[in-house]
């Protein structure tokens, strides 16, 4: 099972980008094949986000090649990229105080045939149901990131690109949304994942991509984690 | 300041005190190259608000809406105490100038609780009910105005019916308030004031009363603003609505702006180019209010900094450090 | 004859009807303004203009085309809203990644470039516009008379308060621009062309205004100058209600409508400082406005 020789559903080279005078991205390189999941890990400010919103265009500046399906998309703006069908959960999850929880599942437009029913989404998060009509930001953390990854998965987007889904949760949220990924895995979607967590990167990753000061300086399959447990600890700074 | 011209035309040292110089220089002998003393009053005075309303914007970052107000209210007491009551010349601009300086401290202690939008809707909301009440009282003689005041007898002596008398003592005045402000923006209190401006909660975590700096730049730009509308009271010998109407309030924001904001030459340069604007396309007629919002739309999509602004940005790049050392 | 406070009944209910009609107005100038406020960021001072535009092509469609009044309902608003896009499209959009001012100042000089231009071709004095004929007369109503253009005057502008809030508050596109308030670049990275929404918006406000003036001009003098004077106002009763309520600046331009009647009747002399008074008072007591929030 050759992985070159299926063209990789996303394929990101020379990717730079910059804020304002600031450059972030200095000619990160990686691919996602369909179906994987694949996390990046560093330390802080290796430029991990940058890396999620360069892909989706949600960056000031940025140059290089970044191919999806096979087209480029570096020059798009972000919305023509998100219809494509690439989805975003960000860091700060994003969902906004003016919407109940219903219009915010409801906010992203369905872009590709394929995504999950609101019904399904309210199965797989029932606590989001009994909240539906709940301003936004009234909901815990834990529930505030089902909600942000419940919406993008209306959309049909066949890569979902996940900031930090685990930050500040509980064990046991952190928990279920590791099976919630595993789930969409089975269902045959693409993910890309950022985490602090290795834990819980390895526990749901099939690779992982390490990225320091804006490159990337090295791809560790899940299977060679703890093989490569030192090598690991001393890019996580730990 | 040191300036090094590029293009080795040799080390050439202008400062500000050496501008200001060639700039009263200039003020001085212009009449005797048959430039007009009243049209040069008229900008003098126009100078001196914009220049008072720059000290708040500029160096305050507090941006008023209703800065006519002040001007306004310096001009009508001024003539009120010069025409009814019979006052000299230089006490009712001193009671003009105190008169705005009061308001400014009312309107201050008001509008400055507030931030951003919210100070500025409130200092036009207080403008709006300031123009009404204007409108109202008898003293003003509304829509006719306090006219025919008197130039009077300067200090008893000086006879400013005297054309090129008035215009010398503005110029005076002028400067002399210029170089006023240039001390109190290289004061200690300038440097809280600008520090504050850019970054106020840094300010209060290291302890200044804010609200107190920013009052007393109110009072200051407001009691300068009086200043210039009693001076204009008395070289025009009338004060009236529309020195208070809030598109005067919008002039002296454009006037700022194309001079250059946050700049001690800027608003000067702004206020000679607007009023010389008015005068020479005055045959122009309606033309001249599409004009104003002509430059208003060039300024504000690309000339930001207005003529100082970007002048200085050019000798920078042209590697020319000028008075405002930038 | 009943008196109230000294004022006859007949009087004072005349009084508040103008008073209703002028808060209509006041209501629809600053629901445009609040819209454009409240979803895009820009505080738009042009409004007064597009107002007077949507009159002075109502008058120039009647006076050139003997277009009626019904098709200026909805020719005159769609040219000025179409103006409004280019202008938002070539000039606005550069100015909203810097301070609120400079899309003030910006709105400004257009407004005083199109009062310009307008007063040089139509002089500063009124344009007659004619009451169209299916408005003369008046209903009786027994305790008083209400002239026909202006029952009309308050209920059209009822209807399109309540639709537009419906439409903001209820549907898809309405929950996409609150969103995108919040926060434009999610928004636009779910997939939505966030600039041309900002661009239809900005045209819809502006086309708002130019419906005010529409219906303005049968009642009121139809001149080059008729926004200048109305735009504090307007500011005013926006602030009021609060920046970014929608709700609140119909509420309150009613409100204004009414209160400046009641004034007009029993201390004239305050009628024009009014609203201001109220606005120094709601900012330093609730400065987001009655209905808004604090940002």
């Amino acid at each position: 099972m050759s992985r070159t020789d299926i063209a990789p559903l996303l394929q990101v080279s020379s990717l730079n980008a910059w804020y304002g005078e600031s450059h972030v991205l200095h000619g990160a390189m990686f691919d996602v094949q369909a179906g994987e999941v694949v996390t990046l890990i560093g330390r802080n400010g290796a430029g991990k986000t940058t890396t999620l919103k360069s892909i989706l265009g949600a960056v000031p500046r940025r140059q290089g090649s970044v191919r999806f399906e096979g087209g480029e998309t570096v020059h798009m703006h972000s919305d023509r990229i998100a219809r494509l069908g690439i989805a975003w959960c960000p860091e700060e999850r994003a969902i906004f105080s003016s919407l109940n929880v219903e219009e915010n599942l409801m906010l992203p437009p369905v872009v590709r045939p394929g995504g999950l029913s609101v019904e399904a989404i309210y199965g797989l998060f029932p606590n989001l149901r009994e909240r539906r009509r709940s301003q936004g930001t009234k909901l815990s953390g834990g529930e505030q990131q089902m909600l942000a990854i419940g919406r993008i998965l209306r959309t049909g987007a066949r890569l979902l690109l996940l900031d930090e889904p685990t930050e500040g949760l509980a064990p046991v949220i952190v928990e279920q949304i590791g099976s919630t990924i595993a789930e969409l895995k089975q269902k045959g979607f693409t993910i890309l994942l950022v985490e602090q967590n290795l834990r819980f990167a390895a526990s749901v990753a099939d690779r992982h991509y390490v990225m320091e000061r804006g490159r990337v300086v090295d791809m560790i399959p899940n299977d060679q984690l703890e093989a490569n447990a030192a090598r690991v600890k001393t890019y996580l700074g730990v | 300041m040191e300036v090094i011209l590029a293009r080795g035309w040799g080390r050439f040292k202008t400062g500000f005190t050496e501008l200001t110089a060639v700039m009263a220089l200039a003020l001085v002998l212009a009449p005797a190259f048959g430039v007009y003393p009243v049209f040069l009053m008229k900008a003098l005075c126009f100078a001196l608000f914009a220049c008072a309303f720059n000290l708040l914007v500029g160096f305050g970052g507090l941006l008023s809406f209703g800065h006519a107000m002040f001007l306004g209210g310096g001009a009508y007491i001024c003539a009120q105490t010069a025409k009814a009551w019979g006052w000299p010349p230089e006490a009712a601009i001193l009671a003009g100038t105190l008169a705005a300086s009061l308001m400014g401290l009312a309107v201050g202690l008001l509008a400055i609780r507030r931030q951003g939008i919210y100070f500025s809707m409130t200092t036009l909301a207080l403008a709006q009910m300031a123009y009404f009440i204007f409108l109202q009282s008898p003293f003003t003689h509304g829509e006719d105005g306090i006219q025919s005041v008197p130039r009077g007898l300067l200090f008893g002596l000086i006879d400013l019916d005297h054309p090129l008398a008035m215009y010398y003592f503005v110029v005076a005045l002028f400067v002399l308030a210029f170089l006023a402000i240039h001390r109190i923006v290289h004061s200690p209190f300038g440097h809280v004031l600008v520090a504050i401006r850019d970054n106020e909660p840094r300010a209060i975590s290291l302890g200044y009363d804010v609200n107190r700096y920013k009052l007393i730049c109110f009072a200051l730009s407001s009691a300068l603003a009086g200043l210039a509308g009693s001076v204009k009271a008395i070289v025009f010998q009338l004060a009236s609505l529309n020195d208070v109407h809030w598109t005067m309030s919008g002039e002296v924001v454009l006037m700022t702006l194309v001079g250059g904001m946050g700049t001690l030459f800027g608003p000067v340069v702004g206020a000679f180019v607007i009023v010389g604007m008015h005068t020479y396309l005055a045959s122009l007629g309606q033309w001249v209010t599409f004009t104003v919002g002509l430059i208003f739309v060039v300024c504000v999509l690309a000339f930001r900094k207005g003529i100082i602004g970007e002048s200085t940005r050019w000798l920078a790049v042209l590697g020319v450090k000028g008075p405002e050392g930038k | 004859m009943t008196e109230v406070f000294g004022v006859p009944l007949p009087a004072l209910l005349g009084q508040l009807l103008v008073g209703l009609v002028n808060g209509a107005f006041y209501a629809m100038l600053s629901l445009g303004l609040a819209v454009i406020f409240g979803l895009l960021n820009i505080i738009n001072f042009s409004h007064g203009a597009q107002y007077m535009l949507g009159a002075v092509f109502t008058w120039m469609l009647l006076d050139r085309q003997q277009v009626s009044y019904w098709w200026a309902l909805i020719l005159a608003p769609m040219g000025v809203a179409a103006i409004a896009a280019v202008v938002e499209r070539t000039m606005l959009s550069r100015l909203y990644l810097l301070d609120h001012l400079y899309g003030l100042l910006l709105t400004f000089g257009l407004a005083l470039m199109i009062q310009g231009l307008f007063t040089n071709f139509f002089g500063s004095s009124g344009l007659p516009y004619v009451l169209p004929s299916e408005f003369s007369g008046s209903f009786d109503l027994g305790f008083m008379r209400l002239p026909r253009y202006r029952a009309w005057v308050v209920m059209a502008s009822l209807l399109v308060c309540t639709a537009t809030v419906l439409a903001i508050e209820r549907t898809k596109l309405g929950s996409y621009l609150r969103a995108a308030t919040e926060n434009p670049l999610v928004v636009r990275a779910f997939g939505i062309n966030v600039p041309r929404m900002i661009t239809l918006t900005y045209a819809f406000g502006a086309g708002l205004a130019a419906l005010a003036g529409v219906m303005a001009a049968p009642i009121y003098q139809v001149s080059p100058l008729m926004g200048t004077d109305l735009i504090i106002v307007v500011f005013a009763v926006v602030v009021v209600g609060g920046m970014g309520s929608i709700v609140g600046a119909i509420v309150t331009g009613y409100g204004l409508g009414v209160v400046e009647a009641l004034t007009k009747v029993y201390y004239p002399e305050a009628s024009n400082t009014v609203i201001f008074v109220i606005m120094a008072v709601v900012l330093l007591i609730k400065p987001a406005g009655l209905f808004g929030k604090e940002r």
